[in-house]
């Protein structure tokens, strides 16, 4: 059994194996990430911090590229602001 | 094209041309506009474009002020793309010496009938929280605004065109003794040719005290809310406005977007590339005020060329070194604000009408000798 951390996503309580990005949590409990200017769903294009389609607010921190951090217990993370 | 077609040809297809043009068609001049060697829209497009009356001089306050007054009236003809906003400058005080400028300031707006409003160290914190709490308060000028310019400059150029302006599709390769010449070739004569090309100006008429004062911007990404206003130090005054030494001042402007567009530097230097060491200046300050920006993330930075002249003040009107041309740049950072002014003081010049504001502190004949190149 994988050990596992508990956080929030769009106000959802899920548990992910810990180790994970955040970028990954958001892929298994979401359809989306963030909308574009123009209100089109964006995810994660590349995975390794290049792209920033896959930005989100983590823990009150707007527009971090979630691919580049890791899940930790607690987390509170909100794609859509 | 023979010779009288037009009153007037205009070289230059930045803000300044372009308001040029519409005033000069407006009042009934029939005009050509002419974009400069391919440049394009130049410091209209690499700039901030902040509305703001500023009081470096007396000349200079008119002509902001004239032409503030002009932006706010044509304010409703804009299209949201123009991104208009009415939110204010906040000049805000780090120290003594600052806070008697706010003093000073707001008693000479005040007598201009400009109404500013003097805030407390808390007013100001709650006006702008991502502000550091230390300061000594901030001069609030309500009837500063932000654009986007180059869709102003657009809207300006459309409106010339509404007018009767032919807009020319070419680049001016050289201008003088009533003459135009494009890089295919056309010649177009008139006896009245503007030169509004700002910082590339002086290579169209060669002796203009007109010097490439390179300045960086950054901007962010999204982030809503955090600013309200544009925000100036106002130790600008005592940094960025010396003349001859590299400086750089905290001046931060929001976005419709929500990003913040963050400045900023001068240098004397002609090289468009970013200059990371003052850059890094620029942002370390901008972070002193706002601590919040540290963790902001950057999306872009670049640079951009304004035309400086010795003694700030642009250069409006006819140039002593040749009876058909007639200077309408200089505007180093004023440029989006003055365009305006510039327009209607030039053709009022040539219609032989007055103006709110006189045209004499802006004559290019006021920097004496010509120096003929």
């Amino acid at each position: 059994m994988p050990n596992l951390v508990k956080m929030t996503i769009d106000g959802a309580e899920v548990n992910v194996q810990a180790g994970a990005t955040v970028a990954a949590a958001i892929l298994i409990t979401r359809s989306g990430f963030r909308r574009s200017v123009q209100g089109e769903l964006r995810g994660p294009v590349c995975g390794m911090g290049i792209c920033f389609e896959c930005r989100a607010t983590v823990d009150g921190q707007p527009q971090l590229r979630t691919c580049q951090r890791l899940c930790e217990n607690g987390m509170v993370v909100n794609t859509d602001e | 094209m023979t010779a009288g077609t037009y009153d007037c040809i205009v070289v230059g297809t930045g803000i300044v041309g372009a308001a040029c043009a519409a005033s000069f068609a407006k009042d009934g001049i029939r005009v050509a506009l002419i974009d400069c060697l391919g440049a394009g829209l130049l410091a209209t497009a690499a700039g901030m474009g902040h509305i703001v009356v500023m009081d470096d001089s007396p000349a200079q306050f008119l002509l902001t002020r004239y032409s503030q007054k002009l932006w706010l009236s044509l304010a409703d003809n804009l299209p949201p793309t123009a991104e208009f906003r009415n939110c204010g400058t906040l000049w805000v005080a780090a120290d003594n010496e600052e806070r008697s400028e706010i003093e000073r300031k707001h008693a000479l707006y005040k007598d201009h009938d400009v109404p500013t409003r003097i805030l407390s160290r808390s007013e100001l914190a709650v006006l702008e929280p991502e502000l550091r709490p230390e300061l000594e308060g901030a001069l609030l000028v309500q009837s500063d605004a932000v654009l986007y310019a180059p869709i102003a400059a657009q809207c300006l150029t459309q409106a010339a065109v509404a007018k009767g302006a032919h807009i020319f599709d070419g680049e001016v390769i050289s201008i003088g003794q009533g003459t135009v010449t494009l890089r295919d070739g056309r010649i177009i004569q008139s006896q009245r040719i503007v030169n509004a090309a700002g910082e590339r100006s002086p290579e169209l008429t060669p002796g203009i005290p007109v010097k490439k004062r390179k300045g960086h911007l950054a901007i962010t990404d999204r982030y809503p809310g955090f600013l309200n206003h544009q925000i100036v130090e106002l130790g600008y005054l005592k940094s960025a406005h010396s003349v001859s030494l590299d400086s750089v001042a905290f001046n931060v402007q929001p976005r419709l977007t929500g990003q913040v567009l963050i400045g900023s530097s001068r240098q004397f230097d002609t090289t468009s590339e970013v200059d990371h060491a003052i850059l890094g200046r620029m942002l370390a300050r901008a972070v002193e005020y706002m601590p919040g920006l540290a963790s902001c993330s950057i999306i872009r930075t670049w640079t951009g060329h304004r035309a400086a002249t010795p003694d700030k003040l642009p250069l409006i009107g006819p140039w002593p070194g040749d009876e058909t041309i007639f200077l309408a740049t200089g505007h180093e950072g004023l440029g989006i604000t003055t365009s305006l002014g510039t327009a209607e003081l030039l053709s009022a010049y040539f219609n032989g009408h007055t103006t709110e504001i006189p045209i004499e502190p802006y004559l290019p004949a006021r920097l004496g000798e010509v120096v003929h190149a």
